[in-house]
């Protein structure tokens, strides 16, 4: 009896052995996609990439084309968000804009990460005195409020919208940097980065294959949301006219040219305002979205 | 005896644990202080203490995971301690180390069979397409599955784990393991197993092990020879059976006595020894062993006693066998 016992519980063994395991990835998406906000998210994400890919397509006007004769038109038919105060179709504007806020966002938290992780790793693998010297330079930086420093570096590089990502990432590598390294910090005395090193990796190979992977997943859902703030500082500098230069259409610069006309004409604030809102929101929520599915403690079994 | 493999002379790790405002330490945790033994080839050598009393520190700096203080690892004759980093890094390629928690010791994210065949990978060892076969049959050295190879370390029990850390250990092959009590995490049914395993690839791969533990009966079932470790100092080193016997050192008498007796008509005598183990910051200048020792006389806790031979390879710091040294209730 035993021994059919122990046959039967053996053979399903053996099954479960023979099944393909899931993968890691495979996991992580389907928790993420239970998660209403974040699919919210990321379908928002992926219409908002559409459109600044194929923006130009669906466009009715020329963002750019001004006909003074037309300025401070409600929404209407022709003009879904109304005109300007050139007399500028604004839902084309809007579309025209996006391709910008996320080309920006984006870059700039590529930068931001690449630096910052680089930092981050050589300050908590290293530790000791580079350690000190890394992380007081960044919390110097952090002292600083990050527009301030963003204006500072906008001021140094001059306009336009590649000076508008370096200092945008710039300002953000400090964020990065700190959560490298509290991350590296909390894996390198794991006895799995010490049979590496027995084993014979090198450093850089202990960073990059054994330490980096097992972090990623907080560095993922930091680099998500730091998106959306590189979205908002890229609009607050359009706002200041430090960004994106005329003519071409940013959000935030087109909030900072109409600000005096809110209570004559709401509408050529309200609809840049919504697609920043959206936006942000968007990232926000897959941000959210992944840290809960990224993470295995919240991860429903 | 055959030649010695590893020869440590004079080890030494202290950890400063706290400095003043110039950086100057003002507590000095002495993990290892002033350790000498060798190690021959072939043998397993036994190292067993309470927690904390330095014999994983001892087996970290044998693989390179910590520098010592002071001292001398000699291995195969060159010192290791004098090596450059490059150097010493291909050196100790030698030695390997197996984890005492199978759960912490395998990276996550990676398969079994990448684990395995990272330390050929990276090492060079082979041409690239003979390390699939190498590690299948490195799987199969340790009990384990071809297709084990494409799964997760969380799939796996922790015997199993164990199995796939001494597959790695194996994969460079190296002259001597570091085993640090390796079974200690394990169920009991499972510990006999991996310990059978370690012996049988002991004779297949000609290996030698610095085997450490905290109990004298695990000790007792792999070593040739054993070494008995407290608050960072060796106090007692013989062959297995003259230890178990013979045991000269109070230490390792009342450590002996601990060990659970199965036989119930047997009654033994057991000895309880008082207090704690004291704290290994700034020990003081006498036998580290004097505070609980049941043994203890005038001096003991001002006179260190050396390591020292009373015949026959068994060696014992304890001045109750110093030459000259009146025994007077031993």
């Amino acid at each position: 009896m035993q021994n059919e016992l122990d046959a039967v519980v053996n053979e399903q063994a053996s099954e479960v052995v023979l099944e393909k395991p899931e993968s890691q990835l495979k996991e992580m998406w389907f928790s993420l996609i239970a998660n209403k906000g974040a699919v919210a998210g990321l379908v928002i994400i992926l219409l908002l990439t559409l459109v600044a890919v194929f923006g130009r397509f669906i466009m009715p006007y020329d963002p750019n084309y001004s006909d003074m004769t037309i300025s401070f038109q409600s929404p209407s038919a022709a003009h879904w968000f109304g005109t300007d105060q050139l007399g500028r179709d604004i839902f084309s504007r809007i579309i025209d804009g996006t391709h910008i806020s996320l080309t920006v966002g984006i870059s700039a938290v590529a930068l931001s990460l690449t630096i910052g992780t680089i930092l981050g790793a050589i300050a908590g693998y290293r530790g000791g005195k580079i350690d000190t010297v890394i992380m007081r330079i960044m919390d110097m930086m952090l002292a600083i409020p990050s527009i301030l420093l963003a204006i500072a570096f906008m001021a140094a590089l001059g306009k336009g919208i590649d000076k508008a990502v370096i200092a945008i990432g710039l300002v953000c590598i400090p964020e990065y940097a700190r959560i490298v390294r509290g991350c590296i910090l909390s894996v390198k005395e794991n006895d799995y980065v010490q049979a590496a090193r027995v084993v014979g990796n090198k450093d850089f190979r202990i960073v990059f294959k054994h330490i980096l992977p097992n972090v990623l997943s907080s560095i993922v859902v930091r680099a998500t949301l730091g998106i959306s703030s590189a979205v908002l500082d890229t609009a607050a500098l359009g706002f200041l006219g430090l960004g994106v230069q005329p003519p071409f259409a940013e959000w935030g610069d087109m909030l900072g040219r109409a600000r005096g006309f809110i209570f004559s004409a709401p509408y050529t604030l309200i609809f840049p305002g919504i697609a920043i809102t959206i936006t942000v929101l968007a990232f926000n929520l897959l941000g959210d979205g992944l840290r809960d599915a990224l993470d295995p403690k919240s991860r429903k079994i | 005896m055959s030649e010695p493999l590893v020869q440590i002379k004079g080890l030494k790790k202290y950890f400063t644990m706290e400095t003043d405002l110039l950086g100057r330490p003002t507590a000095v945790l002495k993990a290892v202080d002033d350790v000498s033994f060798d190690i021959y080839k072939g043998e397993a050598f036994g190292l067993v203490g309470e927690s904390g009393c330095g014999k994983t520190t001892i087996g970290k700096m044998l693989v390179n995971l910590y520098t010592p203080t002071s001292g001398s690892i000699l291995f195969n004759g060159t010192d290791l301690t004098k090596l450059s980093d490059t150097k010493r890094r291909e050196y100790c390629r030698d030695i390997q180390l197996i984890f005492q928690d199978p759960y912490a010791s395998l990276n996550p994210r990676m398969t079994i069979g990448d684990i395995i065949a990272e330390p050929i990978r990276i090492n060079k060892l082979m041409p690239s397409n003979e390390v699939e076969g190498r590690v299948n049959y490195l799987l199969n050295c340790v009990g384990l599955a071809n297709h084990h190879r494409n799964r997760y370390p969380h799939e796996f029990s922790g015997g199993q784990r164990q199995r796939v850390g001494i597959a790695r250990a194996l994969a460079v092959q190296p002259k001597l393991i570091v085993c640090d009590e390796p079974v200690s995490a394990l169920d009991v049914s499972i510990q006999a197993q991996v310990l059978n395993l370690l012996d049988d690839l002991k004779e297949e791969f000609g290996l030698t092990y610095l085997f450490i533990a905290h109990g004298l009966n695990v000790v007792k079932h792999i070593s040739d020879r054993v070494g008995v470790m407290y608050l960072g100092k060796l106090m007692e080193i013989a062959d297995k059976k003259e230890l178990y016997q013979n045991p000269l050192n109070p230490y390792t008498q009342a450590l002996l006595s601990a060990i659970p007796v199965t036989d119930v008509t047997h009654k033994k005598e057991r000895i309880i020894l008082k207090g704690d183990v004291p704290s290994p910051i700034n020990p003081g200048q006498g036998c580290r062993f004097a505070s609980r020792c049941f043994k203890e006389f005038e001096g003991c806790d001002k006179i260190c006693p050396e390591l020292s031979d009373v015949g026959g390879g068994h060696c014992v710091a304890c001045r109750l066998y110093d030459k000259g040294q009146i025994k007077k209730d031993a």
